[in-house]
């Protein structure tokens, strides 16, 4: 087996690089994409859409279907992930673990459960104690980190980032969250229904701003129709068109990364995570 | 481009790359593909693609090799075959 697929990868691979040799070479300026399309982009982009980094506007304007479809790959992967692990116990376990927060005493019911309060917390059954120094830490660090994200998907306009990599480092700070304390205590602050509701809705903002415009008259996903809504001009309304969408995707991104490792790190069962 | 380190570069992400699918110990495994993750993240900024490269750092380095150990941690640290 492993032979055989040492073969396929070395025919495959050989094609592959046979193939490239057809590409125009790096940085050819006759090359069909340097002639007519890139001299558009780079000449047009500042006075059609008023946003200073090309990328962000040729990934979420002139290309933004593609990229729409990018977000629901994202949450499918998501939904997919949910699909495969998660498993829902029929009854709950008997014994349930409490840990009082002010003196650290842990103890076991045998049956029923304590009603919610402050002084008392649900823990797992093997549950350790978070090392003071990596809590201390990630507590200090999480919120710059959730600064910077937010800073990345609001910033893309001008400097490199956007949705995908603002949400993944929002999604980061809450996975380091996970780590450093457990899981638990993320999911006392972002449900599992929290997760996957956002997680539409951020497809849904995109999806749904494109399909504003429709209804205002123009094509999908022309952001200029939002020109009336936003009360801006055409050009302005398309710079904010993006941010629009790239908050979308932020959203979708960010929840999509915390379904997937809480349900990977705790086998589809909430409980006991890494 | 300088040539010298994307060449340097270049080789490492191979070295890498193999290193990642021959070793045994699959939580060495993930962690080598963070490492090409970053090798590759690098190659993107020499070529100028700063908005990949920033992906690039984010997805492949950052949070798949979370996944990855955790899936580990999950299942079983040594491959099969």
């Amino acid at each position: 087996m492993k032979i055989t697929g040492l073969i396929v990868t070395i025919l495959v691979g050989g094609l592959l690089i046979y193939a490239a040799a057809d590409f125009p070479a790096w940085s050819d300026p006759n090359s069909p994409a340097s002639t007519y399309l890139s001299p558009h982009f780079i000449e047009k982009t500042m006075e059609e859409t008023s946003v200073p980094n090309i990328v962000t506007a040729v990934l979420a304007d002139y290309r933004s279907f593609d990229t729409m479809f990018e977000t629901t790959v994202i949450f499918s992967a998501g939904v997919a992930v949910f699909i495969l692990l998660r498993t829902f116990r029929r009854k709950e376990p008997e014994a349930r673990h409490y840990r009082h927060v002010l003196t650290g005493v842990t103890m076991r019911i045998k049956e029923g459960k304590l009603p919610p309060s402050d002084d008392f917390e649900r823990i797992d059954t093997l549950w350790t104690p978070p090392d003071l120094i990596i809590k201390t830490v990630c507590r200090l660090l999480i919120p710059f980190i959730q600064i910077f994200g937010l800073y990345v998907i609001a910033h893309g306009h001008h400097s490199p980032g956007g949705g995908f990599q603002g949400g993944v480092i929002l999604g980061a700070s809450i996975i380091v969250l996970a780590i450093s304390h457990n899981l638990r205590t993320v999911v006392k602050r972002m449900s599992e229904k929290l997760d996957a509701v956002l997680c539409a809705v951020g497809v849904l903002i995109y999806a749904g701003t494109g399909a504003l415009c429709l209804l205002l008259g123009l094509n999908f996903m022309d952001y200029s129709a939002l020109a009336s809504v936003l009360f801006v001009d055409p050009i302005m309304a398309r710079s904010h068109g993006i941010l629009i969408v790239e908050i979308g995707v932020g959203i979708a991104v960010m929840c999509t990364m915390v379904w997937i490792y809480s349900n990977v790190s705790s086998r589809g069962r909430y409980e006991q995570g890494l | 481009m300088i040539w010298p380190i994307d060449l340097a570069i270049l080789t490492l992400v191979v070295i890498v790359g193999i290193g990642a699918l021959m070793v045994k110990d699959l939580l060495g495994a993930a962690i080598l593909f963070g490492a090409y993750s970053f090798m590759m993240c690098l190659l993107w900024t020499v070529m100028g693609a700063v908005d990949v490269a920033f992906t690039e750092a984010s997805v492949g380095a950052g949070v798949s090799t979370v996944f990855f150990v955790g899936a580990v941690f999950r299942t079983s640290r040594r491959t099969k075959d």
